[in-house]
């Protein structure tokens, strides 16, 4: 297939050329709150938003910069500095730069645009706890790594990005780390990215020693389309990382655990952007290791079906409402990845799914907080409803956000996710409807979640009293439930989005795919999205909601324990590490130590017994030197030398 | 011609040693030492002779200059110890030990 990705133009000055501006801003809002400390408690959190605006700012205006340019010369790179240094002589094994083309900056802009909405909702949420200035400073420190991450022209500086999200996602998981569960959460996050980050640098070594340069804009003369062993190996090892980071089976425990930490986080971090690293990555690799048809790209898209399905299943039985938000963010990047595995076609859509995606849960996590907010701090959906009359900007936002996760026609999630399944159907008929059925199961746990919340009668405990949270809270769920209205219409119809990415994922601009809105999946998906949220109706919108979990079925019990995947880890990996570590102390102890203290013993034995030569009579010295004088004499004489 | 004179430095060392080893006295150990040096330096006076130059007699000057000192500091230390110890016996003097 004829590859339609446009040439890298290297590009000087403008507001492209200082775009790392967008990355130094939060990063000096981050070392400032975190070094003067105390100092800026009280103006922290307002110089934390004002980065985190001058940073969308910054990215607005090179968004305009960059759409001035024609479609083929929209790939700027941009030259910082020389990051690792060749041998004498030779040019930079890694040169640090930027790259700013039509990928990226959607990445930009969705990161510093939700990521100022939720710096600007932290201020009233996080109004109580005195530890808002550090909030604050990781938050900055998320989006400047975040933006290091989608905008580096190299694997490395991705990676650094890569590690940088994650070091600020563990400190955030575990910003309340006074509670036990919030610090182990905390590691297990920590943790299973580690085993994510090793299929990426594992990948990034082999693609150094099989292709010579780290850089997007070397690589594809270097890869020049060629597909095999290699290529196949690599792919899988960066589809290990993006699982990790992105919450993908297998290494998807951590997410759910992850909603220990503050809401605002679950909304930014674990649900809008950093989450979606992993589809980045996929997309951005796409021309190289994942082109159409490939195998590493049918690995994606494998994992993203049973993804799909798994997190839709998980949050079918959740009580806590950010986890099931969790178990729905999941499965939402679930349907990204399927479409990350199908080639330019897939790309459009997985990456407007992302971007809608990003609105539509950020609204609903920062509504579930605005619940949480004024239910004082109750996660537990069966002590909630008919909380709909008590909160009716956050129910109204939510709603939207709700209508458009299921794909209620119209809305911004129509759009992105039939697109997927469409483009799904027709290339991998058994994963489409797959996401067909998934499609059903969203439809009926995000009822669920909003009928237990928002209708049916009042469960509430009884020092509760609901109110509306202030307007600081409340204004950036407006702007997030717009964004969740409309952006899917604008971004998918006329194929807006597919024109825009194609010159930096490849597709033929002139071939953007239509959208239909009469097909057998498209209808399909909304029948049982229908069947789903009527079931939830029954279960829980007409029926009474017992405030005290019943036992369930064996499926139930079966999704409540995250389908197990927790016990198999520690049945696979857990146990057996802690034989490992059992086994290596038991070595420890008798082997290595038997033989160091046996050495030692053996030594302090025999010189006990040798010092015994040492009488103290003068005259047995003098015999010996006497003897020892004669031995060496007659030694000397024997062998004739004297 | 030499002959007797190394025969006699070699018993007077052999009677100095034995001295050294079986005496118990450390006045007389100390005086089969000296016979030990002296044995010595009539070994190398003689092979001075016979070889015709000078360097073992100066050699057997220098043995002399350290036995005099040697004397001086070995005869305060057996002096000392008979005071503190009323004995001068060697076997006697036998604290440093293991």
């Amino acid at each position: 297939m004829e590859s339609h990705i446009a040439e890298i133009v290297q590009h000087t000055g403008g507001v492209i050329g200082n775009s790392w501006l967008m990355i130094a801003f939060p990063l000096v809002g981050a070392f400032i709150l975190l070094v003067f400390n105390r100092f800026t408690n009280r103006w922290g959190h307002l110089l934390g938003v004002a980065m985190s605006l001058a940073s969308f700012v910054v990215a607005v205006l090179a968004f305009f910069e960059l759409i001035g340019f024609g479609p083929e010369e929209r790939r700027r790179a941009v030259h910082l500095f020389e990051f690792i240094p060749g041998m004498p002589g030779e040019p930079a094994m890694v040169d640090m730069g930027l790259l700013i083309d039509p990928l990226s900056i959607s990445f930009a802009l969705l990161i510093t645009g939700v990521g100022s909405l939720i710096h600007i909702y932290s201020i009233g949420y996080m109004s109580h706890d005195e530890h808002r200035r550090r909030f604050f400073s990781y938050l900055n420190l998320f989006v400047a790594a975040m933006l290091l991450l989608v905008l580096a022209d190299n694997y490395v500086g991705l990676f650094i990005g890569w590690e940088g999200v994650g070091l600020a996602s563990y400190l955030l998981i575990g910003f309340w780390q006074f509670k036990p569960s919030a610090a182990t959460a905390a590691k297990k996050a920590f943790v299973v990215n580690r085993v994510g980050d090793f299929g990426l640098l594992v990948g990034m070594f082999v693609i150094w020693t099989s292709f010579g340069t780290l850089a997007f804009k070397d690589l594809g003369a270097e890869v020049n389309g060629v597909q095999n062993g290699t290529t196949l190996a690599i792919g899988l090892l960066l589809l290990l990382g993006a699982c990790g980071k992105s919450a993908q089976l297998p290494l998807q425990s951590w997410l759910l655990d992850a909603m220990e930490g503050p809401t605002p986080v679950s909304a930014l971090i674990h649900a809008a952007t950093m989450v979606t690293a992993g589809v980045y990555l996929v997309v951005r690799s796409g021309a190289f290791f994942f082109p159409e048809g490939s195998g590493a790209a049918l690995a994606v898209s494998i994992v993203g079906a049973v993804t799909l399905l798994a997190g839709a299943i998980i949050g079918c039985a959740k009580d806590d409402i950010k986890k099931g938000l969790a178990g729905s963010t999941m499965s939402q990047i679930g349907y990204m990845m399927l479409g990350a595995g199908l080639g330019p076609a897939g790309y459009a859509f997985a990456i407007g799914h992302l971007i809608t995606h990003g609105f539509f849960k950020a609204n609903m996590f920062l509504g579930a907080g605005s619940v949480m907010h004024g239910m004082n701090d109750e996660v537990d959906m069966r002590k909630y409803g008919a909380l709909r009359k008590f909160m009716p900007i956050t129910f109204v936002t939510f709603f939207i956000g709700y209508l458009a996760i299921i794909g209620f026609p119209l809305l911004s999630g129509y759009f992105t996710k039939d697109g997927i399944i469409e483009t799904a159907v027709h290339h991998q008929p058994i994963l489409g409807w797959l996401a067909v059925l998934g499609a059903g199961i969203t439809g009926f746990y995000m009822s669920r979640m909003v009928f237990m919340t928002f209708f049916g009668e009042k469960r509430w405990a009884d020092d509760a009293h609901p109110h509306e949270s202030p307007l600081v809270m409340t204004v950036p769920l407006m702007v997030l439930s717009l964004g969740s209205l409309g952006l899917g219409a604008y971004l998918v119809l006329n194929g807006t989005l597919y024109r825009f990415l194609s010159p930096a994922v490849g597709g033929d601009p002139a071939a953007a795919p239509e959208f239909h809105f009469v097909t057998t999946p498209g209808l399909a998906t909304l029948a049982l999205v229908a069947v789903g949220a009527a079931f939830a109706w029954m279960r829980y919108g007409r029926a009474e909601v017992p405030a005290v979990q019943p036992r369930g079925s064996f499926l139930t019990t079966f999704a409540r324990r995250d389908l197990y995947g927790d016990a198999l880890n520690e049945s696979l990996f857990m146990r057996p590490g802690q034989w490992l570590t059992r086994l290596a102390v038991f070595f420890d102890n008798r082997g290595i130590d038997g033989i160091v203290n046996g050495l030692a013993a053996g030594i302090g034995g025999s010189s006990g017994r040798l010092r015994r030569i040492q009488t103290g009579f003068a005259r047995t010295y003098a015999l010996s030197i006497f003897i020892g004088a004669a031995l060496l004499t007659g030694a000397l004489l024997l062998v004739g030398n004297i | 011609m030499t002959t007797h004179y190394l025969v006699l430095s070699g018993l007077l060392f052999a009677i100095g040693a034995l001295g050294v080893l079986v005496r118990r006295n450390a006045i007389v150990v100390f005086m089969c030492v000296e016979l030990m040096l002296n044995a010595c330096n009539l070994a190398f006076v003689t092979f001075a002779r016979q070889v015709g130059n000078l360097e073992g007699q100066i050699i057997a000057f220098f043995v002399m200059v350290v036995a005099a000192a040697e004397v001086v500091v070995g005869l305060a230390i057996i002096v000392t110890i008979f005071r503190t110890r009323r004995s001068a016996s060697v076997d006697d003097a036998n604290l440093l030990k293991y």
